[in-house]
């Protein structure tokens, strides 16, 4: 956006407030699942950051773990910032957003539906785009297509 | 004497005439009042991220047209913005107009249909849809004369565009510019005061500031509301921020706002138009790419306003020739966040109007 | 939602139940149903009668066919188009488009088929009542297209349903659907009434 938020100094406010779980990574900020709510929180209700739109919410699967990428909007301001949380990928659970941002609630479902990564909070956490008996979350790298028969 | 009634549970779509192609509606209704909704997507979810993993980056063009495919153009500009951004390929000048001008003529296409399937739904039964179609075709044959393709047109390359205009392009597109507002005027004098499309439309489905900005609107959705946010203004890309043109916005919020608001778009698409035709310099359309695109391993995101709001698209390289990750970022499928706010109390008729005005596009919705 | 001892289907439930019919439907549909080509060199020996009767019946069914609206992606504003005032379907006596299958004799395969649109397919074809035709419009509608080797996608809509004409483009041109249109009514033409359909 046309105005630039600096990433240390953000970086160092919110470390003022949450301590050693928020870092900066990348062109933007990272931070562990359970610290997300509140983070999340405090960006939107302080002044001067005043995030009030989830631009994008979005999920990769990387070799050893799960990214989810979240993309803040300043309408007042017009800036943005990155927030990373990386989650296991054996225990893949994130709490939710939705309570915070209601346009996180489609997007985390599809999350869910693609990825399989659950949503703690979320107040109607089911498939969306695929059907209920579908095994498996196709984004994922290891799943299997041959197995679900595509171009059969 | 009090009538007991009990609600009931009924499906609209997914094949249905009034529903922006295969969407469901589990609606519950108490007599003629929506009690509760349960938006079903994922009828048209043909997997096109797993997709766009397995093909090179080039081959993922055509792939993103049939994401929106009322408005093809503008799909293939936030993924090559974002190739173009990880793998700093640089775009001349003229390919920046010209992606402007196919851009903006698509924009206003998609408005034609937009505005014609919710007057279609309103009952008027195909006037108001045929003549908006008329002046579609007009803005088809000059992108079939620069593509060769009517629908899905698969314009954009990396550094520019696949290929520079005929030369009987510009003065066809002169006079379309000159009678496309004689058009707009008729279409106002048929339908701005029109008083059924009043009555149907003013005072429904208002959504509020608040709301829009929390449920992660965009475009005419929630400028209809009120809130002054286009991505060509608040962050320019290409050369927008050497074209005027202004932001229209609606005071209430309603159906009506949202329609007036894309009649205004066009007109100011127009301008657009005019300003980049005036302004393109000569030169090459395609800058210089590699020969194999492998752009080194990072992630890029590139957004624009494209005719139903900010369509974004989320790229991960691991460096090699197929993309790690490809996530676009639908406007339809956020928009439609707001349905269940917006449907429930409202009588039947009422939903399938403020359905129509929200202004989806199913390729873009499932993904 | 409890009403006074009556319950209403749940969410859940219809959500099962729909899983359950598109998981029946996809292990049906291994194999595309075979096309017959038969019709292309026949000479069916009639009788006089029945070929003057054959003759007025095809006429009156090739110039009204009735388009049902089961449309799912891109294809559709091609047959929008094509229905609209430049390339005017209904010179062809087709712009009547039913919602209703009972009312409908022309399925339109426009558009990606997904395997959870499959059953609503399914179940509007089977609702259709005969004669009925069907024409595959587009790459997807053919063999699944640009989208063949994708997990949600049914690949060609022969899997389901009996196609009679198949028009190649992506999407094909109102000239090309019209082109279609005129193989699917010379096929008509060809029809006898003592053939069970």
């Amino acid at each position: 956006m046309t105005t630039e938020l600096s990433i240390s100094d953000t970086a160092a406010r919110l470390k003022a407030h949450f301590g050693e779980g928020v870092a900066p990574a990348g062109d933007g900020l990272a931070t562990s699942p359970e610290l997300l709510p509140r983070v999340a929180g405090y960006l939107r209700d302080t002044a001067g950051f005043d995030f009030d739109f989830l631009d994008m919410m979005a999920a990769v699967d990387y070799a050893d773990r799960f990214e989810l990428v979240y993309r803040l909007l300043s309408l007042k301001h017009n800036h943005t910032l990155t927030l990373r949380v990386n989650c296991d990928k054996n225990k893949a659970v994130v709490p939710s957003l939705a309570g915070l941002w209601q346009g996180a609630d489609l997007q985390e479902r599809e999350i869910y539906d693609l990825f399989g990564i659950s949503f703690n909070g979320h107040p109607n956490l089911k498939r969306i785009v695929l059907w209920e008996g579908f095994e498996g979350h196709p984004l994922r790298k290891d799943f299997k297509d041959g197995a679900y028969g595509a171009g059969d | 004497m009090a009538l007991a009634t009990e609600p009931f549970i009924l499906n609209i779509g997914p094949a249905h005439p009034s529903t922006h192609g295969v969407f469901r509606m589990r609606t519950t209704l108490d007599g003629e009042v929506i009690v509760d909704v349960e938006p079903v997507f994922g009828y048209l979810h043909r997997g096109i991220e797993k997709l766009c993993e397995r093909r090179t980056y080039k081959k993922n063009i055509p792939l993103t047209d049939r994401l929106d495919y009322v408005s093809a153009i503008n799909n293939n500009w936030p993924y090559v913005l974002a190739v173009e951004q990880l793998a700093g390929i640089q775009v001349p000048p003229r390919a920046e107009y010209l992606r402007v001008i196919m851009s903006e003529l698509q924009r206003i296409a998609s408005h034609l249909l937009a505005i014609g399937s919710v007057m279609n739904d309103m009952g008027i039964f195909f006037t108001a849809f045929m003549y908006m179609f008329r002046e579609r075709e007009k803005i088809i044959d000059l992108l079939e004369m620069v593509t060769g393709q009517r629908l899905l047109y698969n314009y954009m390359r990396f550094g520019g565009v696949s290929q520079d205009i005929p030369t009987e392009f510009l003065p066809a597109l002169a006079k379309f510019l000159k009678v496309m507002p004689g058009y707009l005027d008729e279409y106002d004098q048929m339908l701005a005061e029109n008083e059924i499309l009043l009555s149907r439309m003013k005072g429904i489905g208002i959504l509020k500031p608040q709301t829009a900005i929390g449920a992660s609107t965009s475009g005419p959705v929630l400028r209809g509301s009120g809130i002054k946010w286009d991505l060509r203004k608040a962050a320019p890309y290409s050369v927008y921020d050497k074209l005027e043109f202004d932001v229209p916005t609606g005071a209430n919020g309603d159906c009506y706002d949202r329609y007036r608001v894309r009649m205004e778009e066009m007109r100011q698409s127009l301008r657009i138009i005019q300003q980049a035709v005036e302004q393109m310099p000569a030169g090459k359309f395609q800058g210089r790419v590699p020969l194999r695109i492998r752009p080194p391993a990072g992630e890029a995101y590139a957004q624009i306003e494209s005719p139903r709001g900010m369509l974004g698209c989320y790229l991960v390289s691991d460096g090699s020739e197929l993309p790690y990750r490809c996530h676009f970022r639908a406007p339809a499928f956020l928009n439609l966040t707001v349905l269940r706010e917006l449907l429930i109390g409202q009588k039947l008729a009422d939903a399938i109007v403020i359905f129509g005005s929200i202004d989806i596009s199913m390729g873009e919705v499932d993904r | 939602m409890e009403i006074e001892g009556e319950r209403l289907i749940s969410a859940e439930e219809i959500d099962r139940h729909e899983a359950a019919g598109i998981e029946a439907l996809r292990a049906a549909s291994r194999e595309p149903i075979p096309d017959p080509d038969a019709w292309l060199s026949t000479e069916i020996k009639r009788n006089l009668l029945f070929t003057t009767v054959d003759y007025a019946i095809n006429w009156a069914r090739t110039s009204s066919l009735w388009t049902l609206i089961a449309f799912t992606a891109c294809c559709t504003f091609e047959f929008i188009g094509t229905s609209s005032s430049r390339f005017d379907i209904a010179r062809f006596g087709m712009e009547v488009v039913r919602a209703s299958p009972r009312q409908a004799d022309l399925l339109i395969c426009g558009g990606t088929l997904t395997w959870k649109m499959a059953p609503q397919i399914k179940r509007l074809y089977d609702q259709m009542a005969e004669p009925k035709w069907v024409v595959a419009m587009g790459a997807c509608a053919i063999s699944g297209g640009i989208f063949r080797d994708s997990y949600a996608v049914v690949p060609g809509y022969n899997r389901l349903v009996p196609v009679d004409v198949y028009i190649p483009g992506c999407p094909p041109r109102p000239e090309a659907l019209l082109a279609g249109i005129e193989q699917l009514r010379k096929k008509i033409r060809k029809e006898s009434i003592t053939q069970r359909r």
